[in-house]
């Protein structure tokens, strides 16, 4: 066990846990962000993304020890009203089925359009795949990242 | 304006005491959990100083704004908002003034609060109008008290009463405390649906703000003070059970508070028939995170050994029953040998129109097939949770569950307490498919609760939730057409099966539709438990049926729309046998709208087209799938889907859920796959089973459907189906190749790095 010091949605936040715990368990149960969602636990389906830097990282291989200062966003740091452009184009479409993988579909979407304002379907593709939306949503995902682009 | 009689689901409207003093007791509610200025900016809905209830659906505050509850547990098909707008609308109500809340689990209230069958908003229909519609006229009665006039001539109009004659008007929340004395009216008048106004016009889902902001909806979000975090240890394979464990294993690890064995069920216990489970002595491990606990699990010493075949009794669908659980572990390929030698043999026969066996001997020409699917897995993506709290005295549970009144009673007879003293929560869940309706993991999580002491939220690992069973049936058919010399279609043979169950609903079509007809089922018994599946059984006939019936047409030189249509023509005109079970018009009616909607056989000889359609939960499908090769994949470009589900009540909403179905079914026919060795299940998590990403899903897809009065059917299940056989009768144009066992493509899962 060891004190770590995160910067999580611009706050400060000290947890004691041993090295290797993922931050996606970091974030459920001991800081109680509960956004961030266990899929599968080896990266395989997208629902546990945040943002490290700005970069959409999958939390649940991402060893608090890894981190030191870096920024994690996290679904609930995204905005502070729920009004991001990405999130107001998921409400337009109305994407959501059980809405479990939403917010790492969300967090993965933010990180595209912020490295590629106006991406092709191609590109939204090759980014998306990584997150698996069991309900089958995947044409509004691509519909309300597309909306978002243009905003 | 319809009249009628308020007997359905008159205990909800009659106000109910225990609850009218605090307000309504919700469910597990963010938004209620707020403080009310908190609540009204996140609402963006300016909160009454009071709430009224009407009845057990809603309240109306003094402010004239309404909350609905939304009786059943929503999994992703959209009740909590259409539910609530059926009552908005039959209490004329602006929706902009409506909140809504997942309503507690309370059947004596709210009847079957179940999701499953496609049956919520069927058979919420009447009871939903109703709830409105009382609370309507009680307001109506309350006004015309107070401007002493005739409630004849009291009108309403989105929450506003107004009296013919006069220009009294009031909001409902001027009289909101005085309907809310009255007694429930004998009888009501119901909305034409003509006069819908919200009925019919697409709203948006009242939780997506709450979903697109990450708040703790789920059954895994939902924490309490002192909780620990509990994970099962289950055999690794069917047909073994726990032998021993070395608790000093796993004991002294960081984080670890208890290991132990629970069992779900004692010895003599009669399950119904939603008390499916495969383990019933799982080991689980206690501590302070899940984190933690996932490396006890990894560590923890355990003997497991093969059982002997066993029995248990059962109260099912036909009766107090024993139910024999073979000892064995079972492979793929001897499943798939197995189920050939029972294709082989006459199995029972369920259906029999004229004489089949005369007719195939006399025929010019039989085409034969046979088709097959695999076991699947549901892999809803918020893995099996419960949390519990169970003292001695009461029994305090909240997660995600499709049938919360079929474990209740489990749950009481293995906790020792009476029902009234469990209060089960229903969160939101993270998907469902049939999987949840089968709660064993809520006694799990009560005995775990029980045997530490505290509040627990138990949760398996996607490995767990993967292996544990409960699947979807591998299934198995073989269709036989007789031909005379002129291509005309003599006869017709189904022989279907599965492990352990058969896939055959022998009266649908194509049953009516042919003089000689033939329908058996076979069965193999085995220990891989199974369950509801969305659209369980026809989930593998319909594509099965549809392809067959596709390669008849081309067999036949006809269209394959027009050869559909012929066959509903006769079963309309001058049907076959009794008992069929789809109207045969309705059914038509799809596969006209598809063949307008899609352009079926205009301009359209460039495009690899299937076409299928179905008659599932109530409602009938029709899909057209156009499929395109891009470097030796098949891509789908655009699937067309009409749907005859009587009138829709949350248009978009509706074709999310097709949208969604159609994807799914892609997804399964193409990937899909649960695979054994040993009794082991091949497969464990998504590096090993494939599901379908985004870029194999359509480019595009329309939903249409057909207008009508009828009063509304199964929605959520019916898309399914029939997307299996459009998408196998557009691979078989594309690639020049007949497809009959799914799944069709690769089932190797890219590996996403």
């Amino acid at each position: 066990m060891a004190k770590y010091t995160l910067n999580i949605n611009g706050k400060k936040q000290e947890v004691e846990v041993s090295a290797e715990t993922p931050i996606l368990w970091v974030l459920r149960n001991h800081l109680k962000l509960v956004g961030t969602k266990y899929g599968c636990g080896i990266a395989q389906c997208g629902s546990c993304t945040v943002h490290l830097n700005g970069v959409a990282t999958r939390s649940c291989m991402l060893p608090v020890s890894a981190v030191g200062n870096q920024e994690i966003t996290t679904i609930e740091g995204l905005s502070e009203h729920g009004d991001h452009p990405v999130q107001k184009a998921w409400l337009e479409v109305d994407v959501a089925q059980c809405g479990y993988c939403q917010s790492g579909q969300i967090m993965t979407a933010t990180a595209l359009l912020n490295n590629n304002p106006s991406p092709t379907d191609e590109e939204i593709e090759g980014a998306m795949n990584g997150n698996i939306c069991r309900c089958g949503t995947y044409t509004r995902i691509k519909k309300a990242i597309k909306l978002a682009s243009e905003s | 304006m319809t009249l009628v009689q308020t007997k359905i689901g008159r205990r909800a409207f009659i106000k109910n005491t225990g609850m009218a003093s605090g307000g309504l007791v919700l469910g597990f509610s963010w938004l209620n959990s707020c403080k009310p200025e908190q609540a009204t900016k996140i609402a963006a809905i300016e909160m009454p100083k009071e709430w009224f209830d009407i009845n057990a659906y809603l309240k109306i505050g003094d402010n004239g704004i309404a909350t609905i509850l939304s009786p059943n547990p929503e999994f992703g098909q959209g009740v909590i908002t259409s539910m609530p707008m059926i009552v908005a609308e039959e209490l004329d109500i602006a929706w902009k003034n409506v909140l809504v809340e997942q309503a507690p689990f309370n059947a004596e209230l709210f009847g079957r609060q179940f999701t499953g069958g496609s049956q919520g908003i069927r058979r919420g229909w009447e009871g939903l109008r109703l709830a409105g519609a009382t609370a309507r006229q009680m307001l109506k009665e309350a006004a015309a008290q107070a401007w002493q006039v005739p409630v004849s001539e009291i009108n309403t109009e989105s929450g506003i009463l107004k009296h013919t004659g006069s220009d009294k008007t009031g909001s409902y929340g001027e009289f909101a405390a005085a309907a809310a004395q009255l007694s429930v009216p004998e009888e009501v008048q119901l909305k034409e649906v003509s006069d819908f106004k919200i009925i019919g016009h697409s709203k948006k889902n009242v939780k997506g703000k709450e979903i697109v902001t990450g708040k703790p909806l789920f059954g895994v979000d939902y924490m309490k003070g002192g909780m620990l975090y509990a994970m099962p240890v289950f055999p690794p394979a069917f047909g073994m059970k726990l032998k021993d464990f070395d608790m000093a294993s796993v004991q002294s690890m960081p984080g670890i508070r208890d290991v132990f064995k629970i069992r779900t069920h004692e010895e003599d216990y009669q399950r119904n028939g939603f008390d499916t489970t495969t383990f019933t002595e799982p080991i689980i491990i206690v501590g302070d995170s899940n984190w933690e606990v996932m490396q006890a699990k990894k560590a923890i010493r355990a003997q497991w050994e093969p059982f002997e075949d066993y029995s248990f009794p059962m109260m099912g669908r036909g009766g107090a029953q024993t139910v024999t659980v073979p000892s064995g572990l079972e492979r793929s390929s001897a499943h798939m040998a197995k189920m050939q030698e029972m294709d082989a043999k006459p199995g029972r026969v369920v259906r029999r129109d004229g004489n089949p066996e005369a007719a195939f001997k006399k025929a010019a020409k039989v085409i034969e097939r046979s088709y097959s699917c695999p076991f699947l897995a549901h892999n809803c993506m918020e893995p099996i949770n419960f949390f519990a709290h169970v003292t001695d005295d009461k029994a305090e549970l909240a997660g995600p569950l499709q049938a919360p009144e079929f474990i209740e009673g489990t749950l009481a007879t293995r906790l020792g307490l009476p029902i009234e003293k469990i209060d089960i929560h229903m969160t939101r869940m993270g998907g469902g498919f049939g999987r949840r309706a089968y709660c064993h993991y809520a006694v799990e999580a009560a005995l775990v609760s029980k045997k530490v002491n505290a509040p627990v939220q138990l949760m398996y690992s996607r490995e767990d939730d993967m292996t544990f069973g409960i699947y979807r049936p591998a299934y198995y058919a073989t269709y036989k057409a007789a031909l005379d010399e002129n291509n005309n279609l003599l006869a017709f043979h189904v022989k279907a099966g599965g492990i352990p169950e058969h896939p055959l609903a022998a009266n649908r079509f194509p049953a009516g539709a042919i003089d000689n007809y033939l329908a058996e089922t076979w069965e193999i018994p085995s220990n891989i438990t199974i369950g509801a599946f969305r659209a369980p059984r026809s989930n593998f006939i319909a594509g099965a049926e549809q392809s067959f019936l596709d390669e008849l047409a081309s067999e036949m030189g006809k269209d394959p729309i027009e050869f559909r249509l012929e066959l509903l023509d006769r079963a309309t005109k001058d049907p076959v046998g009794e008992n069929n079970d789809y109207e045969a018009e309705r059914y038509a009616g799809v596969l006209k709208l598809v063949k307008e909607k899609s352009n079926w056989g205009i301009n359209d000889s460039g495009l690899n087209r299937g076409v299928s359609a179905y008659f599932c939960h109530n409602s009938y499908v029709a899909h057209v799938l156009d499929l395109k090769m891009e470097n030796g994949t098949p891509k789908v470009a655009n699937v067309s889907c009409a749907i005859d589900c009587g009138i829709v009540v949350n248009p978009d909403a509706a074709a999310n859920m097709a949208e969604g179905a159609i994807i799914d079914g892609i997804g399964n026919a193409m990937f899909g796959e649960m695979t054994f060795s040993e009794g082991r299940p091949d497969k464990s998590n998504f590096n090993d089973y494939r599901m379908i990403r985004m870029g194999e899903a359509p480019k595009n897809i329309e939903v249409h459907f057909v207008k009508n009065e009828i009063a509304p059917t199964g929605m959520g299940e019916p898309p399914f189906p029939p997307i299996f056989g459009a998408y196998a009768n557009a691979l078989y144009k594309a690639t020049g190749q007949r497809h009959y066992h799914q799944p069709f493509g690769s089932n190797k899962p890219q590996i996403i790095g």
